[in-house]
């Protein structure tokens, strides 16, 4: 990471420490779950470097949300421990998954994935216990630490602002290093990868597994500020945001998911507030972007901001 | 001993026999060509040997092991690495990251390195030598190129650049020589046998006949599946039969 790169995070950090203060309170509930949703498109775009587009990430969030809740409702483990627990067991249930579901690829791992979800959320919703039904699990403690009042938004958001940056560090560390070389080698040609050594089948998994443990985390994290845990939170229709926010954000490069995810949010905020669309049609609005996305920004925003910039500062950029 | 043997391997897809009982062996340091009309079986032969295809009869020995069926992940990573008809490259990487994936047997991380940097040393030593293949390459001062945007030729270069990070014993060839003008096809043949001076030995299938004849030492011709004629290129070319295949002789 260069220094200008290293000023810039710094900078955006300071700004999202302040940024809370400024706010009304139900936008600091807000402000959560956009850096929630940050960690869940980011440990996604792992998941689709290798090329592998996947339908049963926002399940495996969904897993880790169990996980976290059951053990701290039941067992009475607290967050901190039930937290990391949570990515193991979505990580654990998605190396599981690997077994079947790498049998396939493309269009056919995407239905694939697809199914394993829905099976994994059908098991939430029929065994009523442990799982709680379709009621889901209620009366989630928040974490306790010292005397911080974790029911407030603004503490839970810094804790949450941590645990994404640490995870977001961690994930770019991954995506630069040899291990993201590769992942994109058998993206671009798997044969070819193979062909000097390559296990293809280990490295998609690889992307798999360390994707769910992230976006497990991230299910804890949103689960534990809630309150309550439900099959619904993490249904398909949630999993298309997530692909509306990486593809109009553009997937090429390690920032854009996350352009995506907050530009459409503050977007989706502001159209709520202006008053100008009615609530019940913000989802065609979505939609209609998505569609003009594809259309005219095939790069998404992140492709539009890096012309713009390679045209304002020439052989700077 | 030989390197590499071929063992009455037949290959059937359903009630075709692509291979029937094809055996030969290819010895270390030589240039071996595996030439045939089309549709004699050339291409499933190699996919065979590289562990593309499982032989459905038969065995593939390689440095005393069979195998036969074993993952061309695995099979690269003895040493038998393949290069691929036509250009086949990472299209959106650049050229050194696609020459850079090359050597992942010697320089492959784990989760753990990759986050802390803990083989640190490693990368640049892998760095390093492929920086070296890029020169022998002579690819060295467009290596920030993308891949997509070199000329045929220097792509060429490029997938043999990465195949040869990989430190391959023994280098399976899949017609490097198709829609080369014939400058190209000169450079490739120097490159080739400056391969087989570091020790590489050297499998090759190949239509083009200028580059096979100037090139190989031994020829192993197939035909419908079965092998036809084995010798030094002097004698193929005045065998009557191979005559009779090329030329579809009447009789």
């Amino acid at each position: 990471m260069s220094i200008k790169n290293l000023i810039i995070c710094i900078v955006i950090l300071a700004g999202l420490v302040a940024l809370p203060h400024f706010l009304a309170y139900n936008f600091q509930d807000l402000l959560i779950f956009l850096a929630v949703n940050v960690l869940v498109v980011v440990s996604y775009r792992l998941v689709t470097l290798t090329g592998e587009w996947s339908l049963i990430h926002v399940v495996m969030m969904g897993v880790g949300a169990y996980a976290s809740a059951m053990l701290s409702k039941m067992a009475g483990f607290p967050f901190w421990i039930s937290m990391p627990i949570a990515g193991l067991t979505a990580a654990g249930i998605a190396a599981l998954l690997c077994f079947p579901l790498f049998r396939m690829t493309q269009f056919y791992f995407l239905i694939g994935s697809f199914a394993a979800g829905e099976a994994i959320r059908l098991v939430w919703i029929y065994f009523i216990d442990p799982f709680g039904g379709s009621s889901g699990i209620n009366n989630l403690p928040p974490p306790e630490l010292g005397d911080i009042d974790f029911y407030e938004p603004i503490p839970y958001f810094y804790m949450t602002l941590i645990i994404v940056t640490i995870s977001l560090f961690i994930l770019y560390r991954i995506e630069k290093s040899r291990v993201g070389l590769t992942l994109n080698a058998v993206h671009w040609k798997a044969p070819l990868a193979e062909s000097v050594g390559v296990d293809t089948w280990k490295y998609r998994s690889l992307a798999l597994i360390v994707g769910s443990f992230f976006v497990g985390i991230a299910g804890a994290l949103k689960v534990h500020y809630l309150g309550v845990v439900t099959p619904h939170q993490f249904g398909i229709g949630v999993m298309v945001f997530v692909l509306i926010w990486v593809i109009v954000g553009g997937y090429a490069s390690f920032v854009g998911p996350i352009i995506g995810v907050v530009v459409l949010t503050v977007f989706d905020q502001g159209l709520r507030a202006s008053g100008i669309v009615d609530p019940a049609v913000q989802p065609a609005v979505y939609g209609a972007v998505l569609i003009a996305s594809i259309l005219f920004m095939p790069e998404g925003l992140e492709g539009i901001g890096k012309r713009f910039f390679s045209k304002s500062s020439g052989e700077n950029a | 001993m030989a390197l590499l043997e071929v063992k009455n391997v037949t290959k059937q897809f359903g009630g075709l026999t692509a291979l029937n009982d094809v055996s030969f062996s290819v010895e270390k340091g030589e240039i071996r060509g595996l030439i045939g009309p089309n549709g004699a079986g050339k291409s499933t032969m190699f996919k065979n040997i590289a562990g593309f295809y499982t032989p459905t009869k038969g065995e593939v020995i390689y440095d005393g092991q069979n195998i036969a069926g074993a993952h061309p992940c695995k099979v690269s990573g003895m040493g038998l690495v393949r290069t691929f008809q036509e250009t086949t490259l990472f299209d959106e990487m650049s050229v050194f990251e696609n020459a850079l994936v090359g050597c992942h047997m010697t320089a492959r991380s784990n989760l753990f390195s990759a986050i802390f940097g803990s083989d640190r040393q490693r990368q640049k030593i892998a760095a390093e030598k492929t920086m070296d293949v890029l020169e022998f390459m002579g690819l060295a001062d467009r290596k920030d190129q993308l891949a997509s945007e070199l000329p045929l030729g220097s792509q060429r270069a490029l997938a043999m650049a990465i195949s040869l990070n990989a430190d391959p014993k023994v280098l399976l060839m899949d017609e490097p020589f198709a829609g080369m003008n014939p400058e190209e096809t000169n450079h490739m043949m120097d490159l080739t046998r400056k391969l087989q001076d570091k020790g590489i030995t050297i499998v090759l299938v190949e239509h083009d006949m200028k580059a096979v004849m100037g090139l190989c030492g031994y020829l192993t011709v197939l035909c419908f599946g079965s092998l036809l004629a084995e010798g030094t290129p002097e004698e193929i070319r005045n065998n009557e039969k191979v005559i009779q295949a090329y030329l579809g002789g009447g009789s």
